[in-house]
């Protein structure tokens, strides 16, 4: 923290010097002195080979949902003397993101919004610790960052695969379409969301009557002559399978499942990875508030906010949270507030986030979008739970392998 | 004379004759139906003799009935319920997105947020007629009348400010930066300090009406939605939504100085979101409105225990107490009805349906 000293010893100069001229007592802008709150963020690039043009990442993805979390945590910052600042690091193909956090900590960031896959959360995450940075991550959906490999300074504001396939679970269920098919994709993350969704059915008791996989061969995602080999591809891919309800997908990387909906042998509902979606936000949601919120980011960015701009967005308001009630910008107390019994956020899902202390993931409630509406919003009623309906959602407490470290 | 408009321009006189000759259209379709096209020329003339009849009957006898006018958010109208008979007698088309709605002191005008509009529509009592707008700024959402009547203090929930506006000369007089999503608007008994809470910062700002700047912020529960001062102005009272605590404030210390909590049994505390405050004119009892707990807390200021809670409709937001606080009004914006709460008996006695998504209730004695 240093190295923040200086930083501001050089503010306080300067507004000492330009006070000066205008001939305010020298007590004056010294109390002014703004305190400091620094945010990285480091981020690595998503494909941009989507099935549907409407979900190509944009340029500023995530980055532009932090950007809003600014302009928010800045104007309720000027109130009580406290500056928030934003620094970008996109990090390009085989780069260290070990490195970028002690870089990032030589500039006197400590606290830093984190779009990465999980080997490479790991590798900051154990830098971090060296050089007392708290990570927030607000992409990866991995279970086992919560679980087994979970670090005492990651919070994560992204939901897990399991809390994202329980989401979805507990609504087909409340739905009586209790017969899945399931198809998964063969990249590596198709394999943890289709374990997710086989975790689900056993969790609710759904019964996943077949499965089968769909291979990656390459080829064309919105290519021209596309469609006429979709449409003969996906009826083959879903022919002779035992009577079902829903078709569930787990295809993280977009090769297959949006071109499922409408295209299936026997005509059966789509959802997972396409067709009705769990996400943590879409473009669509409005309810409490979220009009809001759409319309600033809207207002700023020109395009419409998603999952990870809101997940970047809630890490943002997070820290904007934790340094606003503490009055500090010190990554222990802001990380002592955030894990004690008082914090609670709000980001229009209709109810108060907190955190699992055990994990530190933010409960939230799990939207299902078809990308035109919100179908639903789980947990579902009647899904209860002894202490928060939220941890339907997800590996729970008791199960949790997470020692924090 | 007003120059001619640009294709495409916003035209408020337009607008407005628009909405006009919908309410005329709407209030006089019966009347108009039996002058024009009841069979025969006696009938006509009995009708007719009848409901002049009818019409002096009513209008000899005092209007003892307190009004109530409750803004319908998705349903772009005000429902106007007659209090003796707890129904609605009227709807009124308004602006888009009615929310915040409040009367001036002699009750002849109505003022109505109209967020998706931009604009505040004034609309006569009487007729349900708008007469004209306010300049509001962007998308206001809630407001509240200076003491002597001739201001409107109001928050833009997108701009994040607090406007004052001038009623006589329908000017902008006052901005006042606040911090994000600015909801909740009260003025303290005396007048010298107006509050307002900015539902993303968490803060109840505490600013001076005359120099029209802030005097303190003030941190409270998260999102914060509505404020309202005891009668005598000691305590500041302001709701929290998410946070699910109302924050009693002093507001000469800046401080809060308690935070009052909520349990129902069988309900989870995340589904408890305080909302719209009403104190009685004693200062005695309050009524807070707990949103999706489909409940308002009844709390004895003096000892901040809740004494009981009252079943109302679904999502409760807004309330208002009628000028005798003989009853107590909820608007429930999922069930689409107004509760009435008989304020003596503490029961809720009726459920009136009214618009779409009703928001919020302002009553008059007329």
């Amino acid at each position: 923290m240093l190295f923040g000293r200086y930083v501001c010893a050089c503010i306080a100069a300067i507004a000492l010097y330009g006070a000066r001229p205008f001939g305010f007592s020298y007590a004056q802008p010294a109390q002014t002195l703004a305190m400091s709150i620094a945010v990285g963020v480091l981020r690595t690039a998503h494909s941009k080979e989507t099935i549907s043009i409407l979900e190509i990442p944009p340029d500023n993805d995530l980055l532009a949902g932090a950007e809003l979390g600014l302009e928010d945590n800045k104007t309720t910052g000027k109130f009580i003397n406290q500056e928030f600042t934003l620094k970008d690091r996109k990090l390009a193909e085989g780069e260290d993101a070990a490195e970028a956090v002690r870089n990032f900590a030589s500039d006197g960031i400590h606290l830093i919004i984190a779009d990465l896959p999980a080997a490479q959360l790991l590798a900051a995450a154990d830098a971090g610790k060296a050089t007392n940075t708290l990570l927030f991550n607000a992409s990866a959906p991995d279970d086992r960052l919560r679980e087994e490999d979970c670090r005492a300074n990651v919070f994560h504001t992204a939901p897990t695969r399991s809390m994202l396939a329980d989401g979805l679970a507990e609504y087909l269920i409340w739905k009586q379409w209790r017969r899945w098919f399931l198809v998964f994709g063969s990249h590596s993350e198709d394999a943890l969301f289709a374990d997710a969704i086989r975790r689900s059915a056993k969790k609710f008791g759904a019964k996943i009557v077949a499965e089968r996989l769909y291979q990656d061969t390459g080829g064309g995602r919105r290519s021209d002559s596309g469609s006429v080999q979709t449409q003969r591809q996906m009826p083959v891919l879903t022919q002779n399978v035992p009577a079902y309800d829903v078709l569930v997908a787990a295809d993280e990387n977009d090769v297959f499942a949006g071109y499922l909906p409408y295209r299936t042998w026997d005509p059966r509902p789509v959802a997972g990875s396409g067709g009705l979606k769990p996400v943590s936000w879409d473009a669509t949601h409005e309810q409490w508030g979220a009009a809001q919120l759409q319309n600033r980011f809207y207002r700023l960015f020109k395009r419409s906010m998603n999952a990870r701009d809101n997940q970047a967005w809630m890490a943002m308001r997070v820290i904007g949270e934790a340094a606003t009630r503490t009055h500090s910008n010190d990554p222990a107390k802001l990380h002592e507030f955030l894990v004690g019994p008082d914090f609670s956020f709000a980001a229009f899902k209709g109810q108060r986030l907190t955190l699992r202390s055990w994990n530190l993931q933010v409960r939230q409630p799990i939207l299902l979008g078809d990308g035109r509406s919100i179908v639903s919003v789980s947990p579902q009623e009647g899904f209860l739970h002894q202490t928060s309906e939220l941890d339907t959602l997800g590996y729970d407490k008791p199960e949790t392998k997470c020692v924090l470290r | 004379m007003r120059a001619a408009l640009a294709d495409g321009e916003d035209n408020p006189l337009m607008r407005r004759r628009l909405a006009q000759r919908r309410v005329s259209k709407h209030r006089n379709g019966i009347f108009w139906y039996i002058l024009r096209d009841a069979p025969s020329a006696l009938l006509r003339t009995m009708v007719v003799a009848g409901l002049v009849l009818v019409m002096q009957a009513t209008t000899s006898t005092p209007a003892l009935a307190y009004m109530a006018y409750v803004t319908n958010e998705k349903g772009n109208s005000i429902s106007v319920i007659d209090l003796d008979k707890l129904e609605v007698v009227k709807t009124a088309k308004v602006g888009q997105r009615p929310r915040g709605i409040v009367l001036n002191k002699e009750g002849t005008q109505i003022f109505i947020c109209a967020g998706d509009d931009d604009t505040i529509n004034i609309v006569d009592a009487k007729t349900l007629q708008i007469i004209g707008d306010l300049p509001s700024g962007p998308d206001p959402e809630l407001l509240i009348l200076s003491p002597d009547g001739k201001l409107v203090y109001l928050s833009n929930e997108n701009d994040n400010l607090v406007t004052m506006v001038d009623i006589d000369t329908r000017k902008v007089v006052g901005e006042i930066p606040v911090g994000v999503e600015p909801e909740g608007m009260a003025l303290s008994p005396d007048g010298k300090i107006l509050v307002n809470t900015s539902e993303t910062t968490n803060m109840a700002h505490l600013i001076d009406p005359q120099k029209k700047e802030i005097i303190a912020n003030i941190l409270v529960g998260a999102r914060p939605r509505f404020a309202q001062f005891t009668p005598d102005g000691s305590e500041l009272w302001v709701s929290a939504e998410v946070g699910g605590t109302i924050s009693v404030i002093d507001p000469a210390k800046h401080e809060v100085k308690q935070k009052i909590e909520f349990a129902i049994p069988g309900l989870p505390k995340e589904a408890i979101q305080p909302i719209g405050i009403r104190i009685s004119r004693d200062g005695k009892t309050a009524f807070v409105a707990l949103g999706p707990a489909n409940r308002v807390a009844v709390i004895d200021t003096a000892t901040k225990q809740v004494t009981k809670y009252l079943l109302v409709g679904q999502r409760v937001w807004q309330l208002a107490f009628t000028p005798d606080e003989k009853y107590l009004l909820s608007t429930n914006g999922v069930s689409n009805d107004v509760s009435v709460i008989d304020v003596a008996g503490l029961k809720v006695v009726k459920s009136i349906p009214v618009g779409s998504f009703p928001w919020g209730v302002a009553v008059s004695p007329r």
